[in-house]
């Protein structure tokens, strides 16, 4: 994923001189380097310094130029968020502040870099948007959004590296704000987003096994949340079922559950999120969400336990 | 050199800011009996240095507009900033009048969006940070544009203030200039007795590479002079010595007043003082 962001970021960088990249010490490689190189008055290490880095995006926005600030999830959220929510949001700035490695991806490094409550923090920000693809495609079609977009700043979290394509043969294009319909089906819909999509779409592809008609959708935006989108999976389909690797706290599943209530749902609704609590454990990426209570095995073990009849 | 021994000075006309300082004074207070509370300590020991720069430093183009950018980092002092806007037409009286009302777009803290406001501050350690963009940016687009901003020195405890003060210099730019309202309060009482170790705060900040003075921070003549005189091939900062509530003998040095109005009694006794020393 990071390395298909510094590949778009460099190419829109080539067409557009407003484009800037100011990063805390951490930097995509790849392509990155070579807009360093071309423009290196437009790349900005700020060094171990995250507030100074939001600051002076905000600044550079009010003076015209389009800043993408960078570092990995934790740091670019946490540590100046109020930088974030004062300088960039209240200021309405097209600022996007890009985390990487999002969720639990660093998963040996322990949960001091673990991003487990920026989609639910980042979401309450007015103004505020969140994207997060699922996969490098994705990604491409973010970052140009980002680059291109007037609204106010984003918070796009990515994934790290090595993720997998699954939008390839997606039944609909990425547009900013709407669910993105991977494939259509009539019985269960699965909402997710981020590269733990790969875990959605297994378990969607074993309930395709049963014999279920199975949608997947990728939410990518997760603010504005098409909330229009959602009522509508939520009146077309039997069973709502959101694998999210975040926090429950405000996260996808929770803004399902609230739609669910305003719109009267009928259909069954389970969410699967990481857990409210830090994990003191070491080791894949994927053994890190099962520690969470993460796993194909585990969803489909919920979900055979409970009925989806409406 | 005191400024009441010159009158003129490079541009600055010493006589002339103390005139408009006393009735910027005699405005706030005015302001300050239509409202329980305002921060009339913290805009009165930035006053010359901000009527400075707006009227001394920054250069306005033909048809009246800056061509140089101001911040208030230290929000809590932007009466000193809309009594000025105000004198420079660019807030309406009407404004000021209302002041933290709905009927106003002017409230406790400079607001982006408002006529002549460039960036909200308000919660402090923000403003250099943004201002390092701004001067980043001018820097980097060839754009001739100086951005000039006031710290406090309370928002100087703040961590971020200083990872812009570390990365100005590294950025190598030249057309920042800062400025640090040194009245020696915080909103508990005394710099000096609480943070002994903030002090020497000049030595520290030229070591981390940049440009310092430090002055009489009502001398406005002395300011005017100091920042054009800077060699300009760093980032400047004018250390400012200051008095919280500079003007009013009650006010002076005493915490209360950083942020609370006169009672009415209290409100004639500081608009006499000001008129005795007026010219």
């Amino acid at each position: 994923m990071r390395n298909q962001f510094a590949e778009t970021f460099y190419q829109i960088g080539c067409e557009d001189p407003r484009l800037c990249l100011v990063v805390a010490d951490i930097s995509p490689a790849g392509s990155i380097q070579k807009f360093r190189e071309f423009f290196p008055d437009r790349f900005v290490n700020t060094g171990v310094a995250e507030q100074v880095m939001i600051g002076m995006a905000a600044g550079m926005a009010l003076r015209g130029l389009r800043p993408f600030a960078y570092t990995i999830a934790t740091f670019a959220l946490y540590r100046p968020l109020e930088m974030i929510r004062d300088d960039l949001a209240y200021h309405n700035l097209p600022v996007t502040v890009v985390g990487i490695g999002g969720g639990v991806a660093y998963s040996t490094l322990g949960g001091t870099h673990h991003a487990q409550e920026d989609v639910g923090l980042a979401c309450t920000i007015p103004g505020l948007s969140v994207i997060v693809p699922c996969d490098p495609a994705e990604v491409a079609d973010a970052t140009r959004h980002c680059a291109q977009q007037n609204d106010g700043p984003i918070y796009l979290r990515l994934g790290k590296a090595g993720e997998p394509v699954l939008t390839a043969d997606a039944a609909e294009p990425f547009r900013f704000g709407k669910l993105r319909y991977l494939r259509r089906g009539t019985d269960i819909c699965v909402l997710s987003y981020g590269p733990v999509m790969a875990m959605a779409i297994e378990v969607a592809d074993a309930l395709a096994t049963q014999g279920r008609s199975v949608s997947v959708v990728s939410t990518h935006t997760l603010k504005p949340l098409d909330r229009a989108g959602v009522a509508e999976a939520l009146r077309t389909h039997d069973r709502v079922v959101v694998i999210e690797e975040a926090s429950q706290q405000n996260g996808l599943g929770a803004q399902v559950k609230q739609i669910a209530w305003d719109t009267r749902a009928v259909c069954d609704l389970r969410s699967f999120s990481l857990q409210d609590a830090f994990i003191h454990t070491y080791g894949t990426h994927a053994q890190i969400l099962e520690a969470h209570g993460l796993s194909v095995r585990s969803v489909l073990d919920v979900l055979a336990t409970e009925p989806e009849a409406r | 050199m005191s400024s009441d021994t010159v009158r003129f000075r490079n541009g600055f006309d010493a006589a002339a800011g103390r005139r408009r300082c006393m009735s910027f004074r005699r405005r706030i207070l005015d302001v300050s009996q239509r409202v329980t509370a305002l921060h009339i300590a913290p805009a009165f020991s930035c006053l010359e240095m901000v009527d400075c720069i707006y009227h001394g430093l920054m250069r306005r183009r033909a048809d009246g507009t800056f061509q140089d950018g101001f911040l208030l980092s230290k929000g809590h002092g932007c009466m000193a900033q809309f009594v000025i806007l105000e004198a420079l037409g660019i807030l309406a009286p009407e404004e000021l009048d209302r002041y933290c009302s709905p009927q106003s777009r002017l409230g406790g803290h400079p607001d982006y969006g408002t006529p002549g406001i460039e960036a909200a501050t308000g919660s402090l350690g923000h403003g250099l940070s943004i201002a390092l963009g701004m001067a980043y940016a001018d820097t980097i687009r060839g754009d001739d544009r100086v951005t000039y901003v006031m710290l406090g020195d309370g928002e100087m405890e703040e961590g971020s203030t200083w990872e812009a003060l570390m990365m100005a210099p590294n950025l190598g730019v030249r057309n920042l200039v800062g400025f640090i309202d040194l009245n020696d309060f915080q909103g508990l009482g005394r710099i000096s007795d609480m943070h002994p170790n903030f002090y020497p705060i000049g030595e520290k900040i030229t070591a981390f590479g940049w440009e310092v003075v430090e002055i009489d921070g009502h001398d406005a003549p002395a300011v005017f002079e100091a920042v054009t005189a800077r060699q300009g091939d760093k980032p400047f900062m004018l250390v400012g010595r200051t008095v919280k509530g500079k003007g009013v003998s009650y006010m002076e040095n005493v915490p209360i007043w950083h942020y609370r109005s006169p009672n009415p009694d209290e409100y004639r006794r500081a608009i006499d003082e000001l008129c005795e020393v007026s010219p």
